[in-house]
């Protein structure tokens, strides 16, 4: 793992315990993990291990009921108020009365940055994620895929050091997903941010990370982490189609399908292969 | 992007679902309503029916041929205490609808008022108004129908302001955006389709009340007045034109209302 000094997310002994009238729901219990500088880092896990509600966390979207979250060495809260990550959801969340230009515009207005640094910086977004012709167009005019890039080029506009995306190709279908990875890893390899990915997709979560962090339910807990990148992968900004298909690629998704299984189960159900 | 290099540029002119509609669906209500006018005109004809009871649509067409200027008037001067209505109406309503969800206390308190409110019959309220505000002037013809539009206006906005989708939230959450700038840039736009949904709602109800409102006094002028005068008269076909005066003016609001909100929620195709 590279730059481990200074860490970009640190998360220390964090609980969170969701109380509805009587009942208390434990959906994280002590969870510890550090996410280095430029690495690439996926959550995974079957729907209620928490993996969504730990990326709310250190976006500050939500707080911990005890333990400590630090993104690059700051309070959780304070990285956000500093826009030190940017953020996306499966939901694009697109606002549908501004165009694509503006939507991706919309967290330079907001910050405060003149009209033509907002516009050229909107330019060289759309370049990268591939859509400039369509800049003036309205997000109900994009499919479900060109809405996602949308998103994830707004979630680029502050040129943040670190991304947080909570499931952004979860609604897409198999093809505009894999073509969506491809693009991911490119996007990560020329920006060199770090990554907190959550999915429920096991390839997907091996294609792209360095590490994977697999969880289970009841109480949410890291089970283990496997090192994607020491397993023989390689650094997650130089993986091409070609990882796809390559043996420590499948050895590594057997090995989180094991964790996320409990033992060694060949074609067990409950978490989607995709 | 290799993948989008071949997919042109979509039409990205603004589209009213409007324009959609086939001749159809236009041909057949129109073949629909002149044959009804022409069994209405067979049926006065054939059965010697009194223009009392009910006028021949030709009488009435002639009348509205010989009278389009004054009937126009009429139109205008109703139609002016409509918009002024209209208008303040909505303002009131939107203001305290933005207030409302704004401070919880306030929409509280504002429930049942508002419930007493939505049932009190406001032309009712028109002959109290012009002792108050005097019978020269057309004050209490246009408060009436600002009281009418506030109602609809208030509960479509409020029901709007409240539409923010949970990612929008969060977005903003994430931005550190102040509550001013979460306002300008998610909530209000939001709102803003519900805000016409109301104006339309409310709209054929500001015609009618300014209108009904000419029937219990205030200044000559106005078809309300022109169709009173006129049936006391016993001049009914002219009445009668009037009346069709009056149905072009509610219609007339109604489309540029409805025009105006399939405008704003054009992109909301959810």
């Amino acid at each position: 793992m590279r730059a481990m000094t200074s860490a970009a997310i640190q998360v220390t002994g964090v609980h969170r315990v969701f109380t509805r009238k009587k009942d208390q729901v434990v959906a994280l219990d002590d969870v510890d993990l550090t996410v280095g500088a430029g690495e690439f880092v996926s959550l995974i896990g079957p729907s209620g291990c928490g993996k969504s509600t730990l990326l709310r966390l250190v976006a500050d979207l939500d707080a911990p009921t005890s333990g400590s979250i630090q993104v690059f060495g700051k309070p959780a809260r304070q990285a956000r108020l500093d826009q030190d990550y940017g953020i996306a959801f499966q939901q694009a969340g697109l606002l549908p009365w501004r165009t694509v230009s503006g939507n991706i515009e919309l967290p330079l207005a907001l910050h405060g940055y003149p009209k033509a640094d907002r516009r050229s910086r909107a330019a060289e977004l759309l370049e990268l994620v591939g859509l400039s012709d369509f800049a003036q167009h309205h997000p109900d005019q994009l499919s479900g895929g060109m809405q996602q890039r949308v998103a994830i080029a707004r979630a680029l506009a502050e040129r943040p050091r670190l991304l947080l995306m909570d499931e952004p190709f979860g609604a897409l279908d198999e093809m505009t997903r894999e073509r969506m990875q491809n693009e991911l890893v490119r996007i990560c390899a020329e920006t060199g941010a770090a990554v907190l990915f959550v999915t429920h997709s096991i390839p997907e979560a091996v294609f792209l990370s360095d590490r994977v962090v697999v969880m289970s339910p009841r109480p949410g807990r890291i089970v283990d982490v496997v090192a994607v990148q020491a397993g023989g992968l390689g650094p997650s900004q130089d993986r091409t189609d070609a990882v796809r298909d390559a043996e420590s690629f499948f050895h590594s998704v057997a090995r989180v399908r094991e964790l996320l299984h409990g033992a060694p189960a060949p074609g067990a159900r409950g978490v989607e292969a995709r | 992007m290799s993948a989008l290099s071949g997919q042109s540029a979509r039409d990205v002119r603004a589209r009213l679902p409007i324009t959609d509609a086939r001749a159809m669906s236009v041909v057949a209500p129109v073949v629909f309503g002149a044959a009804l006018l022409g069994l209405w005109q067979l049926a006065v004809v054939a059965l010697d029916i009194d223009a009392y009871v009910v006028p021949a649509p030709s009488d009435i067409w002639s009348e509205l041929a010989a009278n389009h200027a004054t009937i126009l008037d009429g139109a205008l001067s109703t139609g002016r205490n409509a918009l002024l209505g209209m208008l303040a109406g909505a303002l009131v309503g939107v203001l305290a609808a933005v207030l409302s969800s704004a401070v919880r206390v306030i929409d509280q308190m504002a429930v049942p008022v508002v419930a007493a409110l939505s049932v009190v019959p406001i032309v009712a309220l028109a002959p109290v108004l012009y002792t108050l505000y005097g019978a020269a002037v057309d004050t209490a013809r246009i408060l009436v129908a600002a009281l009418s539009v506030t109602i609809p206006v208030y509960l479509n906005t409020l029901r709007g302001l409240r539409q923010v989708s949970a990612v929008h939230r969060d977005l903003m959450t994430a931005y550190a955006a102040g509550p001013l700038q979460v306002a300008r840039s998610v909530t209000l736009p939001t709102a803003t389709p519900y805000v016409f949904t109301g104006l339309r709602i409310a709209s054929s109800l500001a015609v009618i009340s300014a209108l009904i409102a000419e029937y219990f006094g205030g200044p000559i002028g106005g078809l309300g007045k022109s169709i009173t005068s006129a049936a006391s008269s016993s001049n009914y076909p002219l009445a009668y034109a009037y009346v069709v005066g009056a149905i072009g003016l509610g219609l007339a609001f109604y489309v540029v209302t409805l025009l105006v909100e399939l405008w704003f929620s054009r992109h909301r195709s959810t």
